[in-house]
């Protein structure tokens, strides 16, 4: 997989002086994916990007984007490649967002182009700015500036963006709305990597996890596979009007576990695909259900379920790998 | 545009470019800096010129022609005119505050650059520029002509003013059109500019490496003495009138300029302009 990833962290790290902003992290992003960076604030995320992008130099470990050290002869190119969206949007307050994203073009080495005006103004378009593009951008609201400050990220057609926080500070509507334009940036085959501590933004949007602490990757992989890992049974909870009928399902072929109080059931099945044959016995036993419900993990879930077995861990490290076959593991 | 040593000026002109935009727009910065040039160059020599030339104040006269005797022979063999008000314009008009000319683009051009990468650091958008293609060298060069222009342009326009107020004002006395003298052609076109650099290649030094815009404005103070230095060493006549000696000066200026420019360059890092 790290063969061909457009970003591959190997066992990086990075102090400050004494502070030990990243130990040891090892983090994979596949070409055309949005992997999501997940942690609790100062887990190191904005670091990350900031080694991506070679703006910092590891103590140790490798640093390779899109086939380079981003630190190294050829970090012009690489930062020449990325879009970057900062956790502050990073604009200047005393220019118009016309001449923001000017600047941005000319550093990127669009200037050349004739259109570099039309390529700005359709930017801009995209997120919804055009009409505030000639005002100061001191004068923006926040939901504004993140969206200038997307507009600039991809205006040189980027292979890789950066996105750090990029709701920050955003209104549920418009932070929506910008998860919506960063899941159509995908579609034209861009590699997308967004760091966040909210797990409800990453829920629907990731392809890839990478959940870091303390400057450590716990754990990598699709969030289906990681959720498979720590879930392997499929729970389904049925409720019927009378409960002593639901344990007709404790002795059933295909069930795992049964516990019942009152007029609940939990049961753990190996096969989900076993869940509509019980349904059928429950009826014939003549039980009446109100409802079947499957136990399908959220993010949340899956975030504290692995915080919880890093806590028992003495060392993170110490994590089995994920065992599916097709997993983004964190080894090369 | 990209040179043998790699530098892409584009790139150094964009960041000078939008520096300097930046700064356009700040009127509460360059309002207090228009007044402090009109002030130093044309309000102060012009109230007291006109004192001395054509109100003939005796007993301000008097007094200036007094101290006029301090300066070194050879700055005093200099001064023209027949009259004793000639005299004292003309030796007030090159010798007393023409060395303005040092100090205000001095004090404009070190406030740009003490704010010009701690700014960068204090408002964020250095992440910005931590992540972008340009490299730190082209950042720092864009940097210093951002800080150098607004500087030098003022003394320019400043002494371009001086030059035709104290020719008005004290020309008739001495025989005409006087100013600028020969030596001040000098000290605007081989001195300053290497002062100039020198002094702010040390103050962006000073910008990358300290916390907040107010430590680099307050270390940036220690930085201009040595010009102030020489504003005096004008005021009183001793560096100029004094053959070679401004050649000289400016010659060794431009390599301390072009040395300090070298390891200036090195103080900004990308980690600076992220802060870390």
């Amino acid at each position: 997989m790290s063969d061909y990833a457009t970003i591959n962290l190997q066992t990086v790290s990075l102090s400050f002086g004494q502070i030990q902003a990243i130990d040891n992290l090892d983090l994979v992003a596949p070409p055309g994916e949005i992997t999501v960076l997940l942690g609790p604030n100062g887990a190191g995320k904005t670091t990350a990007i900031r080694l991506i992008t070679g703006a910092l130099t590891p103590t140790s470990g490798t640093v390779n984007v899109l086939g380079r050290d981003p630190s190294g002869p050829g970090g012009e190119l690489i930062r020449a490649s990325c879009g970057v969206v900062s956790a502050k949007p990073s604009l200047y307050d005393r220019l118009s967002g016309y001449d923001n994203l000017l600047y941005a073009a000319e550093l990127y080495g669009l200037a050349k182009m004739t259109s570099v005006e039309q390529k700005i103004r359709t930017c801009a378009a995209r997120f919804g700015i055009s009409e505030a593009l000639d005002q100061r951008v001191g004068g923006y609201s926040t939901g504004m500036k993140t969206r200038l400050a997307l507009a600039r990220s991809i205006l040189h057609d980027p292979q890789l963006l950066l996105l750090d926080e990029p709701t920050s500070g955003l209104d549920p509507e418009s932070a929506q709305a910008v998860l919506e334009l960063i899941r159509t940036m995908t579609q034209s085959g861009q590699t997308v990597l967004m760091c966040t501590h909210l797990l409800s933004e990453a829920e629907g949007l990731a392809d890839e996890i990478i959940m870091i602490e303390a400057g450590t990757s716990l754990i990598s992989g699709k969030p289906q596979q990681i959720a498979d890992r720590y879930w392997p049974d499929t729970e389904v909870t049925f409720t019927a009007t009378v409960g002593d009928r639901l344990d007709v399902l404790a002795n059933t072929v295909g069930v795992k576990e049964y516990a019942r109080s009152d007029d609940t059931a939990v049961v753990k099945v190996t096969d989900a695909a076993v869940i509509p044959d019980l349904v059928t016995l429950v009826v014939g036993a003549g039980a009446a259900l109100t409802s079947v419900r499957p136990f399908e993990p959220s993010l949340e879930d899956l975030y504290f379920a692995i915080r919880r077995e890093a806590g028992q861990s003495t060392k993170v490290s110490a994590l089995p790998p994920v065992s599916t076959g097709q997993s983004v593991g964190v080894s090369s | 545009m990209t040179g043998s040593s790699g530098i892409r000026w584009s790139r150094v002109v964009t960041v000078a470019k939008t520096d300097l935009k930046q700064l356009i727009q700040a009127k509460d910065f360059w309002a207090p800096m228009i007044f402090l040039g009109g002030f130093f160059f044309v309000i102060i020599p012009g109230v007291l010129l006109l004192t001395v030339t054509q109100i003939g104040s005796v007993e301000v006269v008097s007094q200036v022609s007094d101290t006029l005797a301090v300066l070194p022979d050879s700055a005093q063999a200099q001064i023209e005119g027949q009259s004793p008000q000639g005299q004292t314009g003309y030796a007030l008009a090159v010798f007393l505050f023409a060395p303005m000319a040092i100090v205000v683009p001095l004090t404009i051009s070190t406030a740009v650059g003490a704010s010009t990468i701690v700014g960068e650091r204090e408002r964020g958008t250095g992440e910005f520029l931590a992540h972008c293609p340009a490299s730190t060298t082209e950042i720092y060069l864009g940097k210093l002509g951002a800080s150098v222009l607004p500087g030098y342009c003022t003394v320019l326009v400043g002494f371009g003013l001086y030059s035709l107020l104290v020719n008005v004002l004290v020309g008739p006395d001495v025989g005409g059109w006087f100013f600028p003298t020969a030596q001040w052609w000098i000290m605007i076109g081989w001195v300053l500019p290497p002062f100039l650099v020198l002094c702010l290649s040390i103050v962006l030094r000073l910008s990358a490496r300290v916390s907040s815009t107010a430590a680099a404005q307050q270390a940036s103070g220690l930085v201009s003495l040595p010009l102030i230095g020489i504003a005096y060493s004008q005021a009183t006549g001793s560096l100029f009138g004094a053959g070679y000696l401004p050649w000289i000066i400016g010659f060794l200026a431009w390599i301390i300029a072009l040395l300090s420019l070298t390891r200036g360059v090195r103080s900004v890092t990308r980690s600076r302009l992220l802060g870390v």
